[in-house]
């Protein structure tokens, strides 16, 4: 089974595109879209002197573990998970299946207008996923994977 | 599923070590971060009790280079060996590419090996991953130490797939990059076979 899917730079623009409109409208300062392996896709908004990286990764964790949680209490999910901080507060959010949505955000909005926006694109963006647009066949032709060969791979241990 | 990056030309692998409590996981991690150039990899995170025990995992960003233009960069976990902490152990396979299994060699550890492979093959199975198909590589640790299991014995009862095994002393590194490599190696060549 390929389980992997294939982000296009047509897919990264649209992306980009919802997270742009969302920091916009909700006045958020900073949101990142992570897969739900810990794999950052995406963001908008100022992240300078955040390890993304090892976000991404507590991120996936975090919704791992909420939802695992959520399964003992009898509910199939939390959709959403705040943490509030003394002037820095996060939401994070599922988008479907696969993504979920983490926001950065202070005393320029509220929680609630967070909420009420992150829900629209949280929707959007699962769509997007969920209607396959991402694996583009063609694309996956171009694999950088298909011809590699023993030699490539020793040469990323030298 | 997990993402292959065409616009920014990356791909990230995640590779899980497992095992039985105190064999060593989180010790393997801290060498591969101590001994890899700075540049080449990020911070590593700890979710640990006060005992330092691994509350729920580790976590190491590699990133080794580039094939083909695209950039590799593998991401290692630990899960937390008790055998209480199942439920984390299970969240943290989830989009596995690789996994290393970390036997303890000491000959009265030898049954707790035997249960966590057990277990591993029941939590991969959740994830719809199989334990005879998955990129594997075996690892037996705790060589320096006395009265180990002969690496006949390991492999009759830990190996029975045949996968690449390797002897270890995470303490000192020896045997922790033969191990990292293999299984990169592996987990990219099924990249290749996935096309």
């Amino acid at each position: 089974v390929d389980d992997r899917a294939y982000l296009t730079p047509g897919t990264v623009q649209r992306i980009e595109e919802e997270l742009r409109s969302f920091r916009q409208l909700a006045r958020a300062r900073v949101v990142f879209l992570i897969d739900r392996n810990g794999q950052l896709l995406g963001q908008a908004g100022d992240s300078a002197g955040v390890d993304t990286t090892a976000l991404a990764a507590l991120t996936a964790s975090n919704i791992a573990a909420s939802r695992a949680i959520a399964e003992l209490m009898g509910e199939q999910e939390f959709s959403g998970v705040f943490h509030e901080g003394d002037s820095d507060h996060l939401f994070i959010c599922v988008a479907g299946s696969e993504a979920i949505l983490l926001v950065l955000f202070d005393a320029q909005t509220s929680i609630g207008l967070v909420r009420l926006r992150v829900k629209k694109t949280a929707q959007r963006l699962a769509e997007l996923f969920e209607a396959g647009e991402l694996a583009e066949t063609e694309e996956k032709t171009l694999s950088p994977f298909a011809e590699i060969t023993e030699e490539d791979i020793d040469q990323l241990f030298r | 599923m997990s993402f292959i990056n065409y616009s920014s030309r990356e791909i990230n692998c995640k590779i899980v070590y497992y095992g039985p409590g105190l064999c060593g996981k989180t010790t393997n991690l801290q060498y591969i971060y101590q001994k890899t150039n700075p540049d080449n990899r990020g911070k590593m995170i700890s979710l640990a009790t006060e005992t330092e025990r691994t509350l729920f995992f580790d976590f190491l960003p590699l990133a080794l280079g580039t094939i083909r233009g695209f950039k590799v960069r593998f991401h290692l976990y630990t899960v937390p060996g008790q055998v209480f902490y199942d439920a984390s152990r299970k969240l943290i396979l989830r989009g596995a590419d690789g996994v290393v299994f970390v036997a303890d060699s000491q000959v009265d550890r030898l049954e707790a090996n035997v249960e966590s492979l057990e277990n591993l093959r029941v939590n991969l199975a959740e994830h719809g991953f199989d334990l005879d198909t998955i990129p594997l590589t075996l690892q037996f640790n705790k060589r320096d130490l006395g009265d180990i299991a002969p690496v006949e014995e390991l492999n009759g009862l830990l190996n029975t797939r045949g996968v690449p095994a390797f002897t270890c002393t995470a303490t000192t590194g020896e045997g922790v990059f033969d191990t990292l490599k293999d299984i990169a190696k592996q987990v990219v060549l099924e990249l290749k076979k996935k096309g």
